[in-house]
């Protein structure tokens, strides 16, 4: 286990409880601090309860944009925190999404999108290039 | 109300205001669409006009002269049915011979009105020309939608049968690549969850062929005497260790043998499916009571468990295509999302139905109503 990561704090959100456990045991192997939730409304009750390095968000669980009203709160706690969007929507509709232009990037709070199905070293390049920011 | 668009293409102008008088304030009904149907008429004087304002005015019916001046009726006919159009054309003449009706039946036309004609006869004819348009609608319509929802299922499918194998294949990575380290026991609930996926896919495999069977109606049916008692006993059996694990008490309240004229399977299936549903969606400790009443040539199984229960609105919608209720409840069940579609289509082939009352927290009941005979 990498030392420099163990005071990173991950927030896993996602409905998918196959690809909540998978992400979790591979970010812990790496060496990061994760803390799970299986809703959008379990996400809100953990971040009450402290304040994560970097989220990890379904967007579809129990409401179709849960995973931009997750990322809207996580902002107003802190805006540094970079969050990362995850879902299935591309795979399963081709409808390609992401926050390119500014006005995309005033109403959606999320720094990076990743595509389901994700490959974990696709998922670790992108947090330590938000994390280096 | 709708309007049918039509056209009266006749070089004398005499005959093209009769026409248009006799049709611009009747009204039609037609009884399948319960809808009141109105028209809207153009005229053109000779064939080049009435070409001119099929493209333009789009008509649905066109009443046209056999007899114009340059380009003859015959013509236009040609040319408008060699278009991929719905037009329903309407040829009308004053040389009313058997040949010149076939010759313009042959190249298209949809009916044949003799001049002089009496006002009701040009609306007789222009309503039963209305009525077959519109049913042709009707037909593409439906047709149109059968295929949207094949389409709609096809992809849902796709996706629900593809996410049991990204499950499996994560948790095969961590596996392979060692993730927790050499000791296998590390791995024991990885491997456990991947067989609960794989058996779930497994079983949405075998519903979706039992419900193809059904649907193309390839399952043969033999129809024999069969004990409902005992194949609700089967069903008991099928699930006893489930519901034991979870100290779930399973009854059978019955007043008598039931035996009825069914195909054995079909039954099977009905009990298994309401059955292993009352286990699998019950809380621990819960109980299952399963009643069967005969009356009136009227089987009625009904399932009462004591589970999580549902919301109506969630209820209404429990009988589509791979609607299964997600929430936090539900998300350890696996299911198929199929059961219920075959139970409704099974119940449907002995002239029943399969309803359901529920209450969140309570539990739910299923009732499957089968009509037979003793």
């Amino acid at each position: 286990m990498s030392e420099n990561k163990k005071n990173i704090n991950v927030m896993l959100v996602d409905d998918d409880v196959d690809f909540l456990t998978q992400t979790k045991i591979r970010l812990e192997a790496a060496g990061y601090d994760v803390r799970t939730a299986e809703s959008q409304a379990g996400g809100e009750k953990l971040l009450e309860e402290f304040t994560p390095d970097l989220a990890l968000l379904d967007l579809m669980m129990e409401n179709m944009d849960g995973g931009f009203a997750l990322a809207y709160h996580i902002k107003k706690k802190d805006p540094n925190i970079p969050v990362i969007i995850a879902s299935g929507v591309t795979s399963e509709t081709g409808i390609e999404f992401d926050a390119k232009t500014d006005e995309e990037k005033s109403w959606i709070k999320a720094d990076a999108f990743l595509a389901k199905p994700i490959r974990f070293e696709q998922l670790e390049k992108q947090i330590n290039i938000l994390l280096k920011k | 109300m709708s309007i049918l668009k039509v056209l009266v293409v006749d070089d004398e102008l005499g005959m093209r205001l009769g026409m248009k008088k006799s049709l611009a304030r009747h009204r039609i009904n037609i009884p399948d669409i319960e809808e009141e149907i109105s028209f809207d008429i153009e005229m053109a004087e000779t064939g080049e006009e009435a070409l001119e304002k099929v493209t333009t005015f789009q008509p649905d019916v066109m009443l046209l002269d056999y007899k114009l001046p340059a380009m003859s009726g015959l013509e236009v006919l040609e040319e408008v049915t060699s278009e991929d159009s719905e037009m329903v054309t309407i040829m009308v003449t004053a040389y009313a011979s058997l040949e010149t009706a076939v010759s313009a039946i042959k190249r298209g036309a949809f009916d044949f009105l003799a001049k002089p004609f009496e006002p009701k006869e040009l609306r007789d004819v222009v309503e039963k020309a209305a009525r077959n348009l519109i049913l042709a609608r009707q037909v593409k319509k439906l047709e149109e939608e059968r295929r949207q929802v094949r389409f709609q299922f096809i992809s849902v499918l796709g996706h629900e049968l593809k996410a049991p194998i990204n499950a499996v294949e994560g948790y095969l990575g961590i596996l392979s690549d060692k993730v927790l380290g050499q000791e296998i026991g590390k791995y024991d609930d990885m491997v456990n969850r991947s067989m609960v996926r794989i058996r779930g896919m497994k079983k949405m495999i075998s519903d979706l062929l039992d419900l193809t069977r059904i649907e193309s109606g390839q399952k043969v049916r033999t129809l024999e005497q069969v004990n409902v008692n005992d194949i609700a006993k089967l069903a008991m059996e099928t699930v006893e260790i489930a519901a034991n694990e979870r100290n779930i008490e399973v009854n059978l309240h019955a007043d008598e043998e039931i035996v009825i004229e069914a195909d054995s399977g079909e039954i099977e299936i009905i009990m298994n499916n309401v059955i292993s549903n009352a286990v699998k969606y019950n809380k621990d400790n819960g109980q299952v009571d399963i009643t069967l009443t005969y009356e009136n040539e009227k089987v009625t199984i009904s399932v009462k468990d004591t589970g999580i229960g549902m919301t109506q609105e969630e209820a209404d919608s429990l009988f589509s295509e791979f609607k299964r209720i997600k929430n936090e409840k539900t998300r350890n069940i696996l299911g198929s999302g199929l059961g219920l579609s075959i139970l409704k289509r099974i119940s449907g082939m002995y002239n029943g139905d399969v309803k359901v009352t529920s209450e969140p927290d309570v539990g739910s009941t299923f009732t499957v109503n089968l009509l037979t005979t003793k």
